[in-house]
């Protein structure tokens, strides 16, 4: 079971939730300029990545508002929540349940420190994660 | 008791080759279905220089995670055919590989519980027999006669209105099967490499020339991709997307008991399969976690639900006990029809997005895909479930006829 921080509720059990697939896919601009090819594209295709993954979120039983999510698709740790609108975040980190907005900050409810500043790198390679998250399979077998 | 009196330890079944430079065909993933396709190619079309690559064990993934359910009472013409043409080949296989892998035709039952489900399963009763797949409609008191331990009461949350029966439907032992198509490649000369993990691939312009490995760059003329769960990180590297989605799918055993179930029962409405495995382990499945996931695991709820759903239709297993649970990574695909065919990139071939019910299919998916492996074009059988069927529109709906529980 996840615990999910909603930005409007917070902390609350993964079956409050409804999952919504990957985050950022914009309808087309220009329908009518697709081909079917591109068509597929925005129908049936989406990222499958193995590794920190932003997805969307309903709160479905609680406020009933959609909210984004950077998780981990091997060790399924939550690494921020952030509002819908707004661009994935460049660092890992976790989201205030008050201010509901994306915090760079590392996860201080884990190691109860701060910890230092991850502007500028990958979210694989951010002190707070493990590097083994995005290690092949072997790691996480 | 001393070490002098346990038995000779049985050979073993295949060697462990060290791969060779090149092969005619390297297969991706050591699965039921990896292996199927390799003992097809060495078998209907003599290409016996191959090699299966596994990055684990041989069939550790979920071909050792699935609940074994084989049938093949699905809506629409193009998977009846399919999982029809794999129901034959089971029950032939054990004979020509010469492996008895218990594979008993128990009978699979589909319960329905609302008018909506008995009229769907109405209509896939008619269906099926027009594809000459044997179903049946059966009412509350024949499905009570088939399997007593089943509630048929009116009072519960979903009662049983019915239910449809395939008859030569069943179970096998899963690993049963895969050593059996092992030890069968093995003597016709495929090297079954394990430990052996695909880290990219060598291409000359669009076209596939080699596959590389943490064991070594492995030259080859074709590749087929047998991943699974993995099919799509595996697209990536070779450079096109898949319009696939990695689940996790659980499921459960319980201790041994004495047989009480003697067929298999499945229920989409309420998201439970049951059978009783020949050991005696009550064997559970249930519907996908949500969430995309790579992990091997999944959320606990998913089986605290599924155990009700159990529970109310089984009442006796409330005295059962969860001996162990699991997960397995799923692919599935928005039809839940899976992909089998010619990729965008040249002498590459995905066999993929069996999603929940890939086990059935084993043999008619090595069959189809070792035929579109060696000759370049798909097999009559699996030629609708090509990748361009996303782009055509030209999609299997299996969502709700074959149903989410496969």
């Amino acid at each position: 079971m996840l615990l999910i921080s909603c930005p409007n509720c917070g902390s609350r059990d993964e079956t409050e939730f409804h999952y919504g697939g990957q985050a950022h896919v914009p309808y087309p601009e220009n329908p009518n300029e697709l081909n079917d090819r591109q068509w597929a594209e925005f129908l049936f295709y989406r990222d499958n990545t193995k590794g920190a993954f932003a997805e969307r979120w309903l709160h479905s039983t609680g406020c009933r508002q959609w909210f984004n999510m950077l998780r981990d698709t091997v060790t399924y740790e939550i690494q921020a929540v952030y509002p819908m609108g707004s661009p994935r975040p460049e660092a890992a980190g976790k989201v205030t349940a008050e201010t509901g907005t994306a915090s760079l900050a590392p996860d201080s409810t884990t190691t109860g420190t701060a910890a230092p500043s991850t502007t500028g790198t990958s979210i694989s390679g951010t002190s707070n994660t493990p590097a083994s998250t995005t290690a092949p399979e072997g790691a996480t077998k | 008791m001393s070490a002098d009196l346990l038995p000779e330890h049985p050979d073993f079944l295949w060697r462990n080759p060290e791969p060779k430079s090149s092969y005619d065909a390297v297969i991706v993933g050591g699965g039921g279905h990896g292996l199927a396709t390799a003992y097809f190619l060495a078998k209907n079309h003599g290409m016996t220089n191959i090699a299966v690559l596994e990055k684990g064990w041989l069939a550790g993934g979920n071909m050792a995670r699935n609940t074994t359910i084989i049938r093949s009472n699905y809506l629409w013409d193009e998977s009846a055919a399919i999982y029809e043409h794999a129901l034959k080949l089971w029950e032939i296989l054990p004979e020509e590989l010469e492996y008895d892998f218990l594979f008993s035709q128990r009978g699979v039952m589909n319960l329905a519980h609302t008018l909506g489900d008995v009229r769907e399963s109405m209509r896939r009763v008619g269906a099926n027999k027009l594809n000459g797949v044997d179903a049946e409609w059966l009412d509350p008191k024949q499905v009570k006669e088939l399997c007593p331990i089943l509630n048929i009461n009116d009072n519960i949350r979903y009662p049983v209105m019915g239910a449809t029966y395939q008859p030569r439907a069943g179970i096998a032992k899963h690993d049963h099967v895969a050593w059996a198509f092992a030890r069968k490649c093995d003597e016709m000369g495929v090297d079954i490499i394990q430990n052996c993990e695909v880290t990219g691939f060598v291409k000359d312009g669009n076209r596939v020339v080699g596959v590389k490995t943490n064991r070594g760059t492995i030259n080859t003329e074709k590749v087929g991709l047998a991943a699974a769960g993995h099919s799509s990180v595996l697209a990536e590297m070779a450079g096109f997307r898949l319009p696939i989605q990695s689940h996790p799918l659980q499921a459960l055993v319980s201790e041994l008991h004495e047989p009480v179930h003697p067929t298999v029962v499945m229920s989409n409405h309420v998201h439970v399969y049951v059978s009783q495995a020949h050991k005696g382990e009550l064997v559970m499945g249930a519907g996908v976690d949500s969430y995309n996931g790579y992990g091997q695991r999944g959320s606990f709820h998913v089986i605290e639900h599924q155990m009700a759903a159990a529970v109310e239709l089984f009442p006796i297993f409330a005295r059962a006990h969860v001996l162990r649970t699991w997960g397995g990574i799923v692919d599935t695909t928005l039809d839940a029809s899976p992909i089998v065919g010619n990729t965008p990139v040249e002498n590459m071939f995905v066999n993929c997005g069996w999603g929940t019910g890939g086990f059935k299919a084993t043999p008619a998916a090595g069959m189809t895909f070792a035929h579109n492996i060696a000759t370049g074009t798909p097999h009559r059988l699996n030629k609708p479930f090509a990748l361009e069927r996303f782009e055509t529109g030209a999609l299997i709906d299996e969502h709700g006829a074959a149903a989410v529980a496969h």
